[in-house]
């Protein structure tokens, strides 16, 4: 179904159909073309901000048009048009074809779609809550996070909702779409107390409708959980003593920390990196580049997910794509440039931010399988070290390997026991080094609430991450003291 | 084609469009809109391995539109700037508008303080656009590269850019601005070996005008000179010392200075440097001054995006904090006028009171010389800083050895106070301009 919608909605307006766009891959196969693809997509995009008890800012953004994109070899050609139009589109594909010279190498096949299994609904996020309840949600989550301790001084509450179409031609015949909805929500305190202040926050989304922030999870609306959630992390954090520093034994929480993985391994496993020979991980698929612990995948296909696609941005299934297993590396993720290049199959990774970037290959969501401990079983087996259930942000330069991510609340654990909070510290280590140094994995696989974003060459996509509560050995903690 | 005479039509074209845009705006019913465009053409390509990898023909940008009405505000964009799309944007700006909360703080900037006659800050130099003028630069370089040191093994491409800018802002206090500029880059990536261990760094140029581009041997030379210089990188144990933070790495260190003294972090109570106007937050030798209006300046622009007039100001006085950086809407939250910086701040010159390099790791004398930074480990509202770092151990002014896998901690009010020296060894590729800085003591932690 969702594939006449998006013909409908993106090419009837225009004098666009399947024909004209097969009529502009052959003329760019006049040129020495190995593949090309058009990427047609278009977006809308709602967001309400609260803060100071009042809504103080809502926006409505439209974003629509088209990328070209020619291969030849491992050459790359790219234009784009925010117009969509018959002579926008012969314009941009006349631009990208010029990677190559011009000499008919092949036949373009025709554009045949394939649908693919839905693994989230087909709706627009925007249409399915009035304004007015967007705006009573954020209220009440306002009022419901002040009254929770008289410490909270600030509260900001936001939600987002994009409502996303695209639509993909290729020179393979791939003609493919997907319909992505995609929503957020985020509570954000100041507490404070004794002349300190700190910050809490937290935030949940999806590929659902909206109705999911008001469902009942825990006894409470879902909304209102996070509202909870960033009070009581702030309020942890007054109560924070200085972080040690130096190398020691970290257990993480399930759930967002696996950003750790998507720091440490993700990255480096992209199939572009290792087919220009610039990961840490390049040419090792078949070694042991973890502990036996550790098996770790990327899957595109959960249902809802933020990081999940029906189809990723070249038409390709979104797949299930072992990483690593039993800390033995068994493959890359591809986007259809490299896995050709590289001789295997794409996995589903091609991604890209907007018609307006190149795809490359991404990551999904990416998660490590659950393992036999209890959680409280790895907190018991650390004289002292850290335990650290919430991240902020990380970064790796993939080719020495080294990672860094910051705890945004973490503990010690000194004789078995999780003590007094610390403040938040930069973790760092080597990717393959630090996944060796994986001892203990609990039971307790959780993915993240559904607000990561990750960043290469200037792009950014949703992602999710997810873990169980894992222990490492020994990892070097930024701390003060 | 000549890509002068077509951005000049289509500036003519947004123009129009912003005040037509605006007017729009207020026939449905705004007491007060303002639209901005920044729209950019241009082309970015690469070489890898010395063959052409990428060639891309850019295009982007999209129109904004904010609408007051009643005091309640409502924003739009869209990427589409045909009539009808502008047209919808508009509408829909409005229909938010019904919804959100009256804000007495909101608002246009105050007209008197509007640039009705901008100055030409020398921004423009558009260069050719020929995507194969742009792959000899970057295929020489890395060509260069690629040749001159047998531990550079691989390289992960080097890149050249060259974009037009439009910039359009207009409001309904009858003002519509618009300036061109340009900006042309060249950058490169270069890994080194040695045994299994491989180290990435990088070089860049960035300008203005193309002529005044680093030459690619240049940027071959930084790049090789960076990687090779990060092999046989270890740990050092955990230990506090002083810290040297080279000039490109010193940059974030006044970024977020940036941050604590924005507007925005300080009526949200969320800086490290509440209430700390006119108070010593710097040693009494240290000044930052702003100077919006350098010719072909990185950071250069006659106004903000507020369309206020922007002017010199000292933002460190003698180690006091002189001025906050605040737009109208959070001058007029904290009771202050705008400061002109609504889009961030203009270009930054940090003084410096010491030499060269070599002059400044003498001054670290036995310490870490950092200079790269990893991770976003800084707390915006206690100034609590822990960051993933990488450089140099230095012993008696000398380097002993490069470091890897370290994090450098303290707090920013501390770091901020404890800097000893600013070296003369300014990187002027960034709008942010300093030499490296040498702070007293910070907390290392590695093995």
């Amino acid at each position: 179904m969702s594939f006449e919608t998006v013909c409908q909605h993106i090419l009837a307006p225009t004098e666009l159909n399947s024909d004209k766009l097969e009529s502009v891959l052959a003329s760019m196969y006049q040129h020495e073309l190995d593949y090309a693809d058009l990427f047609f997509q278009s977006s809308r995009h709602e967001s309400w901000v609260l803060e100071d008890g009042i809504v103080k800012e809502g926006s409505f953004n439209i974003e629509k048009g088209v990328g070209v994109r020619a291969i030849s070899g491992e050459k790359t050609g790219f234009a784009y048009s925010d117009q969509l139009s018959m002579a926008a589109l012969q314009q941009a594909a006349n631009a990208a074809r010029g990677i190559a010279g011009a000499g008919q190498n092949g036949k373009i096949k025709i554009l045949t779609p394939k649908p693919a299994p839905l693994i989230y609904p087909e709706l627009d996020p925007l249409a399915c809550l009035e304004k007015e309840a967007k705006i009573s949600l954020l209220k009440q989550v306002d009022a419901y996070a002040r009254s929770l301790d008289p410490a909270v001084t600030q509260v900001i509450v936001s939600m987002a909702a994009v409502y996303e179409e695209m639509l993909v031609a290729a020179s393979d015949g791939t003609f493919a779409s997907d319909i992505r909805p995609l929503i957020r929500f985020n509570c954000s305190v100041l507490a404070e107390k004794n002349g300190r202040r700190e910050r809490g926050s937290s935030g949940g989304g999806g590929r659902h409708s909206m109705a999911y922030f008001t469902e009942q999870v825990e006894g409470q609306q879902r909304a209102f959980g996070y509202a909870k959630e960033a009070v009581r992390q702030a309020l942890v954090n007054l109560e924070a003593i200085d972080a040690p520093a130096g190398a020691m034994p970290v257990v993480l929480g399930a759930g967002w920390p696996g950003v750790l993985l998507h720091e440490a391994v993700g990255h480096g496993l992209e199939g572009d990196f290792n087919r220009k020979g610039a990961s840490a991980f390049s040419g090792r698929v078949g070694e042991k580049v973890a502990s036996e612990h550790c098996t770790i995948v990327d899957d595109g296909t959960l249902a809802n997910r933020r990081g999940s696609v029906t189809v990723d941005d070249e038409g390709t299934p979104g797949q299930y794509t072992v990483l690593i297993e039993n800390g033995i590396l068994k493959g890359y993720m591809q986007d259809k440039l490299n896995a050709r290049l590289m001789g295997v199959a794409p996995t589903g990774n091609g991604r890209r931010e907007s018609y307006a970037h190149l795809p490359m290959p991404r990551m999904t969501n990416t998660y490590m399988l659950a393992g036999q401990y209890e959680h409280d079983e790895l907190i018991a087996s650390v004289k002292k070290g850290i335990y650290a259930p919430n991240f902020g942000g990380g970064q790796v330069d993939i080719t020495s390997g080294k990672f860094v991510f910051s705890a945004s609340e973490a503990y010690l654990i000194e004789d078995g026991k999780v003590t007094a909070p610390i403040k938040g510290a930069t973790l760092i280590g080597n990717g393959p080094e630090a996944m060796s140094k994986v001892s203990m994995v609990a039971n307790n696989l959780a993915l993240d609430a559904g607000v990561g974003v990750c960043g290469k060459d200037g792009q950014s996509v949703p992602v999710g991450v997810g873990q169980p509560s894992l222990k490492l050995d020994e990892m070097t903690i930024g701390g003060t003291n | 084609m000549d890509s002068s005479r077509l951005i000049a039509q289509e500036q003519a074209q947004l123009k129009q469009a912003v005040a037509d845009a605006v007017s729009m705006a207020t026939k449905l019913g705004a007491d007060q809109a303002e639209v901005a465009v920044s729209r950019q053409t241009g082309i970015s390509v690469n070489t890898r391995m010395t063959e052409v990898e990428n060639i891309e023909f850019n295009h982007d940008g999209a129109l904004g539109i904010s609408v007051y009405v009643d005091g309640r505000k409502g924003n739009s964009s869209t990427s589409d700037i045909s009539q009808e799309s502008i047209a919808r944007a508009v509408q829909a700006a409005i229909e938010i508008a019904k919804h959100t909360s009256q804000d007495p703080f909101s608002g246009l900037a105050d007209p008197e303080l509007l640039e009705r006659a901008p100055q030409d800050l020398d921004l423009f130099h558009p260069a050719s656009l020929d995507p194969d003028e742009g792959l000899s630069i970057a295929k020489a370089c890395e060509e260069i590269a690629l040749n001159a040191d047998s531990r550079i093994v691989n390289s992960d491409g080097a890149s050249y850019s060259s974009h037009l800018g439009i910039k359009v802002y207009g409001n309904s206090h009858d003002y519509v601005q618009s300036y061109l500029t340009s900006r042309h880059s060249l950058s490169c990536v270069l890994i080194a070996q040695q045994g299994d261990e491989m180290q990435r760094d990088y070089s860049y140029t960035m300008a203005r005008n193309s002529a005044d581009l680093w030459q690619p041997e240049q940027v071959a030379k930084e790049a090789i000179e960076r990687s090779v210089a990060r092999l046989g990188a270890r740990k050092i144990d955990t230990c506090s010392c002083p810290v040297l933070f080279s000039a490109d790495s010193a940059v974030s260190l006044f970024g977020h200075l940036v941050n604590a003294i924005s507007g925005g972090s300080l009526y949200r109570q969320s800086s490290f440097l509440l209430e700390r106007l006119n108070t010593q937050v710097f040693p009494p030798w240290f000044n930052i001054s702003e100077r919006p209006h350098i010719l072909g300046g990185l950071a250069s622009s006659p106004y903000d995006a507020e369309g206020v007039k922007t002017q010199d100001r000292d933002i460190i006085l003698n180690g006091d904090l002189n001025s906050y950086l605040l737009t109208s809407y959070s001058g007029r939250k904290l009771g202050m006028p705008t400061t002109g910086h609504a889009g961030g701040i203009h270009n930054w010159f940090v003084n410096s009171n010491h030499g060269d390099l070599q002059d400044m790791l003498r001054q670290l004398g036995t310490g870490l010389y950092v200079t790269e930074l990893m991770g976003q480990g800084v707390n915006a509202v206690s100034g609590d800083y822990s960051r993933g770092a990488a450089g140099f151990w230095v012993e008696n002014g000398e380097i002993a050895f490069p470091v890897h896998e370290v994090t450098i901690a303290s707090n920013l009010k501390d770091m901020f106070m404890g800097i000893q020296a600013v070296g003369s060894d300014v990187d002027l590729r960034s709008s942010l301009r300093t030499g490296s800085v040498l702070i007293d003591n910070m907390k290392v932690a590695g093995s």
